[in-house]
């Protein structure tokens, strides 16, 4: 082995490199604002070196790992959420007075777990990969150690996680036994449809079920994304997501794609119950946090509709949909944060009310991150949505489409009765505002991003296509 | 079903009967001759001074991980420095960055005071 041969996996190992050195820099030195920027500069340098990957050929990393147009987009994804990520903790953690290291460490840790999971292109790497980001994730839930309710979220967060990955885990064994093979190329050419296969390929169903939050697998997602620390939800909402669809693209539609007709149904049946319980559920709730948990369920819903449709424009909506969702719910979660009280963690809806009187620029950030996660036309939402369901009429899903789209107008109650609370209620406390300049450009930046991308959908659409070619072939 | 398994079914099976009778054989044959001190927990033990189920310091926890941490990589140097020669300098480099990695955690812990007892 030469050096030349780890290049594929040169983001991953410059994430690992600032990881490390954001720990001496927290350990060594007395400022703790360095922090935040050492982990910037690192996910800057992993985006710069994953842009350089994405002008080489395709690579593979000892056919464990590929760098491809498909892993380089999830890679850029992931990034770019790292990278808001830190920026939304930092005036959280400052006033929390956490220990900023271990925080931004741990960020940083799971971001290589993530990216790795679009990479993955044997059973291990990607088995590795999955236990990686989600013990860093599990800590983080429970950072804020004197709520009680952030270590509750902790707990449960633990305990279904690796139950989730005991099962995951088994699938991959099944799969083994029936196929002889680990890596994805191996497990393509042996597929069948034996009993021993498919029991691999439900159980590895079930694993990512969990992690993306599909119902009936769903029962951890509104209490530890109500006890985890804002930032930390925020972050685990869209990047979990993205890391383990992009696993889930990989192995099914691209893997396990010749056999489609074995998985298609239940993914249909999974979208159709993730859509509507978790629209339904996010109707009746008070509290901020929880409300955006079950409607993070529901966009799950959406994005298996396209993994249903297992087409071309299917896997591409899939992609384009994560890259959307990253920016509006982030975007979401940082107007939670701003206007979090201090302890609390949390922000009910009666909160909100009067919030255009008071902070007019805040509240028009949240009315556009609102309407995009409803899908109103001029926002990137609407068109992360129309493609999805595009691709399920072209593959002839057509009743899951119109389940999706019914399912989503019922979303648009709970999101724009928040509008309404913002702008047509009076304020019972004016809301005080943890509101800094950093959390502010994070916001700046989800704004500018659901705006742009709903203007000009189809450069980005481009990029998701480059990246299901390599997929689909 | 692959018929070849039923090589393993009778395995487990054995496997269970031998256990079963290594349980039953003494019963049956074993001379008997209980002492008091046949009834303790460990025979030839020291004496249980007291019950197990206590407070202790949570640092006892934090010394045990990193005494795992750092005895798994003793482990790894063992294999490594048997096919060193084969590996040449690519095994060099991969190990000491491995070594780099942990010594990183090691100097973490100690600044951060994991390895002081009293607090």
């Amino acid at each position: 082995m030469t050096l030349q041969d780890f290049m594929p996996i040169l983001p991953e190992m410059v994430l690992l490199a600032t990881a490390v050195a954001v720990l001496m820099v927290d350990t060594f030195l007395g400022d703790k604002r360095w922090l935040t920027w050492v982990g910037l500069v690192g996910v800057l340098l992993a985006g710069a070196a994953t842009y350089w990957l994405a002008l080489q050929p395709p690579a593979d990393f000892q056919d464990m790992a590929a760098s491809d147009a498909y892993t380089a987009f999830f890679r850029l994804v992931i990034l770019v959420v790292t990278g808001l990520g830190l920026l939304m903790a930092m005036n959280w953690l400052e006033a929390h007075g956490e220990q900023q290291g271990e925080y931004n460490a741990l960020l940083l840790l799971a971001a290589i777990g993530m990216t790795l999971m679009a990479a993955a292109t044997h059973m291990l790497t990607l088995f590795v990969a999955l236990e990686l980001f989600s013990l860093c994730l599990y800590i983080l839930a429970g950072f804020e150690r004197e709520r009680a309710s952030s270590g509750e979220a902790a707990l449960k967060y633990l305990l279904l996680g690796a139950f989730s990955s005991a099962l995951f885990l088994y699938g991959i064994a099944l799969v083994y036994a029936a196929t002889g093979a680990l890596t994805f190329a191996g497990i393509a050419q042996k597929a069948s449809l034996s009993p021993l296969f498919l029991a691999g390929v439900g159980l590895l169903i079930v694993g990512f079920g969990f992690k993306v939050a599909a119902v009936p697998f769903h029962m951890w997602t509104p209490d530890v994304y109500q006890g985890a620390p804002t930032p930390v939800t925020a972050y685990m909402s869209v990047a979990t997501k993205a890391a383990a669809f992009a696993a889930f693209v990989r192995l099914f539609v691209g893997t396990l794609g010749v056999e489609k007709s074995a998985w298609v149904p239940a993914l249909a049946a999974l979208a159709v119950l993730t859509m509507v319980v978790g629209n339904l559920a996010a109707l009746s709730q008070h509290s901020l946090k929880r409300m955006l948990a079950y409607s993070s369920i529901a966009h799950a819903g959406y994005v298996l509709v396209g993994l249903a449709a297992a087409n071309t424009t299917g896997t591409a909506a899939v992609l384009f949909y994560l890259l959307v969702y990253a920016f509006m719910n982030l975007g979401a979660f940082a107007v939670v944060i701003a206007l979090e009280r201090q302890g609390e963690g949390d922000v009910t809806l009666s909160q909100m009310r009067g919030l255009a009187r008071t902070h007019p620029l805040l509240a028009a950030a949240m009315a556009i991150f609102m309407f995009s996660l409803t899908g109103v036309p001029p926002f990137a939402g609407f068109f992360g949505k129309l493609y999805l369901f595009q691709a399920a009429v072209q593959a002839n899903l057509t009743w899951l489409a119109v389940i999706g789209v019914i399912s989503s107008a019922v979303s648009a109650y709970y999101y724009l009765n928040v509008l309404v609370q913002i702008y047509m209620a009076d304020p019972e406390t004016p809301p005080t505002l943890a509101w800094r300049p950093v959390l502010g450009l994070a916001t700046l930046v989800a704004v500018v991003f659901v705006v742009g991308i709903g203007l000009f959908p189809d450069f980005w659409l481009q990029l998701a296509l480059g990246g299901m070619r390599v997929i689909l072939g | 079903m692959p018929y070849g398994y039923v090589w393993l079914l009778i395995m487990l099976g054995l496997a269970a009967g031998v256990a079963m009778m290594m349980m039953f054989l003494p019963l049956l044959l074993g001379p008997r001759n209980p002492v008091p001190t046949k009834y303790e927990p460990y025979e030839s033990g020291m004496k249980p001074f007291m019950l197990p189920r206590r407070r202790f310091p949570v640092h006892y926890y934090l010394v045990a991980i990193l005494f795992v941490v750092f005895d798994i990589e003793i482990l790894f140097l063992y294999p490594w420095a048997v096919i060193l020669r084969d590996l040449r300098w690519f095994g060099l480099v991969e190990m000491g960055v491995f070594l780099g990695i942990v010594l990183v955690g090691f100097v973490y812990a100690w600044r951060k005071g994991a390895l002081e007892w009293i607090r």
